[in-house]
Parts: structure tokens; sequence; C-alpha cells
């Protein structure tokens, strides 16, 4: 262990939840992205699933949200070592999405990408059984274009950055294909309690 | 049953990754090291300049980042990602500036306890869109501590004496709290927000000062790089856009 002389660090309070390397940002919501936010509008918004699926399938807004609604209510952890308790984001299940379109068996992998060209890759598992939104809103309120309004990727499990904001689509594969933060070195999966956060980590 | 066979690489509507032109090394991404302060230089009230001696740094592109760990006594550790201040030619060294955050557990040590001596552990370079390897025109625009990844370029700019076109907007409150206040020559143009020298205007960025870089536009345009709070990344990016940079030439490093 490397000490560093005269760093004791903030108090320690055990906050259960909170990933090893991680420190609670409260009621900050910092933003983190490498691209312009685009000016999207819902109306331009559409949200595609393709790959080896059964049968491809593009939603518009209003498509979209004739599915079942459904609420994440808990925490995320950003790579950046930022993590955010008891958030709310309303959207519909990446479940809804991928039953529509019926995913093929050799379909293990996803790249997700954004209406911007972000992309990032995910095991299937990682989106499926209730563990992925597609989110339209935070704390009731419609998602802020900075925070990847009107529609983001939310995975809440894994590092923030396989959430991807302004969700274009999914593309289902049976490889993973690293996306733009795992070309640029960080990890494939983003386990935050694994603190996978770089390649080889 | 639609037979599908396996999909071709995956090819985003837009490109948005590391431009092929851009080389950058993940090797240190992975390996903590141990990084040994050597000096430190006040750049203003609030910020400072941390150098350290890191053997065995793999080098870096200008704009990169890395992530650093201290470490208290019971084994508490906290990490942090800052941005590289110094040129990649500082062989064996790399600078920090950082802004003394209110509160802040890893730049209150350093600004209140460090001392030349003292081993803090970095691994990196990280990320490398940001980057700018010095190849083509750079449109620079910065606000606060976000001109420390352009220092970075500014001053490769100047050590590998480039004649490829170079320019800096940077957004400071005050003259006493324009970092690198110094080093800034006739590429460089200060905006001040809350007060300015004698005969200068106070008050934020607006395309008036974008208007004539954009009007001077290097033969295949700018390569803008726009560096600070949200805030400013958003009012920066906007006016940029607004102004006819292309939005896949405007890259974006944001503190949240």
């Amino acid at each position: 262990m490397n000490v560093t002389r005269g760093f004791t660090g903030r108090p320690r309070v055990h906050r259960p939840g909170l990933p090893p390397g991680q420190y609670d940002a409260g009621d900050d919501w910092p933003v983190l992205s490498a691209e312009v936010t685009p000016d999207l509008a819902p109306a331009d918004w559409t949200f595609r699933v393709d790959g080896l699926v059964e049968e491809d399938r593009t939603w518009t807004w209003e498509q979209a949200h004739a599915l079942p609604g459904s609420v994440y209510e808990g925490d995320i952890h950003c790579v950046t070592s930022w993590s955010k308790f008891g958030v709310r984001f309303g959207g519909v299940s990446v479940d809804a999405f991928l039953d529509a379109v019926r995913p093929l068996p050799s379909a293990t992998h996803a790249v997700a990408y954004s209406h911007t060209g972000y992309t990032t890759n995910l095991p299937l598992a990682d989106l499926t059984g209730g563990k992925a939104w597609i989110a339209f809103t935070y704390d009731g309120r419609p998602l802020a274009p900075e925070h990847g309004g009107p529609a983001r990727l939310l995975v809440p499990h894994l590092y923030f950055w396989k959430s991807a904001k302004w969700i274009a689509g999914l593309r289902l594969l049976d490889h993973d294909e690293p996306g733009f933060w795992e070309q640029n070195g960080y990890h494939a999966r983003g386990n935050p309690w694994e603190e996978q956060r770089y390649s080889g980590d | 049953m639609t037979e599908i066979s396996s999909p071709p690489a995956f090819t985003p509507p837009t490109r948005f990754a590391i431009p092929g032109r851009i080389a950058v090394t993940h090797q240190g991404a992975s390996v903590w090291q141990t990084a040994t302060l050597t000096e430190i230089r006040r750049e203003t009230p609030r910020a400072a300049t941390f150098r350290f001696a890191v053997p065995a740094w793999v080098g870096h592109v200008p704009g990169q980042h890395l992530q650093l760990r201290l470490t208290a006594e019971d084994g508490y550790t906290a990490q942090r990602h800052y941005s590289l201040a110094s040129a990649p030619d500082d062989s064996g060294h790399i600078e920090l500036t950082l802004d003394h955050v209110e509160g802040g557990e890893v730049s209150g040590w350093f600004h209140s306890e460090a001392r030349p001596g003292d081993r803090v552990e970095v691994r990196g370079p990280v990320s490398g869109f940001f980057a700018w390897p010095g190849d083509r025109p750079a449109l620079l625009i910065g606000a606060g501590s976000g001109v420390v990844p352009l220092m970075s370029m500014v001053r490769h700019h100047r050590a590998r004496g480039l004649d490829v076109p170079l320019r800096l907007l940077v957004s400071a409150r005050s003259p006493q709290e324009l970092i690198y206040a110094r080093e800034y020559g006739p590429e460089t143009t200060a905006v001040f927000t809350r007060s300015a020298p004698a005969g200068m205007p106070v008050g934020r960025m607006t395309a008036a000062h974008l208007e004539p870089l954009l009007a001077e536009q290097p033969p295949g345009g700018w390569e803008a790089y726009v560096c600070g709070s949200n805030a400013f990344a958003e009012h920066a990016t906007r006016l940029l856009v607004a102004a006819g940079q292309p939005v896949d030439r405007i890259r974006v490093e944001r503190f949240g």
C-alpha cells in the first residue's frame, strides 16, 4: 500500500451501496460527454433494434411511449468516481423492446448507439431481465438534453458510460464489439463493484 | 423467421471515435505508478501547478488526462481524473494544474498539505478523443481551469515549433484568476467575466469573440477543442455551432 503522507480523506461514513473507489456526489449530477449536446426534439427521436433479431423494428417517440412504463429507483455510478444515490428514472424496460423483435439464439451482445454516433457495447445479459431501460424522465420531469434527453439508455448496474445518451438503437451481435470509450482504453464491461474501469482492470 | 448471418462490424450513423490520425497509447491505463512531486508553482490565488517526476511515463498526446490516487493510512483511497498540462516532450515529468475546490478532499490535500518529495499514484494517459497531435489547425476555447489541457497543446505547438495555425480563446473571471497569464502570446485572446484591465470589456464570451477567428479560417477549417465547466461547454459549443463550425469537428471536455 502506498500511503500518501498527510492524506486523511473524507470522514469515513459507511455508505452501503457505494462501490469501491467511488464517492457520494450528493445532489450534484455532473455532466460528462465528449460531444456537442444535440438539438434533438422528441418528434425527431427514434429508437431501432436490429441485427440478430427475427424482425427489425423502429419506434417513434409516441410508439415507444405506448409500451408499458417502467421506473428505476436506485443508484448510478460514474467511472470518474462519483455515485449518485436514490435517483428515479421513468421509461420503458429494454425487455419490452426486445420482446417485440425476438432476438435470435445466436445473439450474445449488443452495440448501443446514439443519435450523435456514440457507441458502447454490452453483453445481452446486461440488457435483459429488468436490468436496463430506455429512460425518458428524471425525477418525474423530461430528461434534460445534457443528460441525454429526450431519451437515454439506462443500465444502472454498470458504470454510467454504458448508459448511452440520446439513444438511437441497439444492434444485436454474436460477438463483443468495443464501443467509443472501450476503444479509448475503458473496460469492456464496466462493473462498478469490481472496479472495471480500464481495460486490464 | 428471417435468416440472418453474422452482421458486419457496426458503423454508427456518424463517426465518433478517436480519429485514425491520432495514435494514442493505452498501455499505461491499467498500471499504477508512483509520481514524485518535485515542484509547486502558484498560478492564481486558487490554482497551482504541481510538477511530478514519473520516470516510466509512457508519454501522452496533448489533451489527454490521467487518473490520480491518494491513499490514507487506513487504506482509504480517493481517485480523480486530471488533465495533463505539460507538453509531451517534458521527458520523465508531467504537470497538473489544480483548482482548490471548496471542501475537495484531493485538491484540498494538494493545496494545503503537499510538498516536494511527496509521492502519489497515477495511471494513464487515458482517453484520446480530446487529443491534439499538432497536425491540424486548432481553435482552443477554455474557461477557468478548462485551459489546462489546452495549454498542453499550446506548449506542444511551441516546443516543436509547429507552424500549423493555433488560436486560444480563454475566459477567466479576472486577470488575477487567469491561469498561465504570463505564458500567453499573440495566439491568445482573453475574455474576462467579472473584472478586466482598464479599457477591456467585462462579460461572457459572445459570438463577437468567435467571429474574427472563424473569419480567418485556415484551409481545411478549424478543429475546435472546448474545455470548461458544463455550463461553459454548453455555451461555447452553441456559439460555435451557430457560427457554422461543423458539429463533428468540435471536441468537448467538461468538468462535470
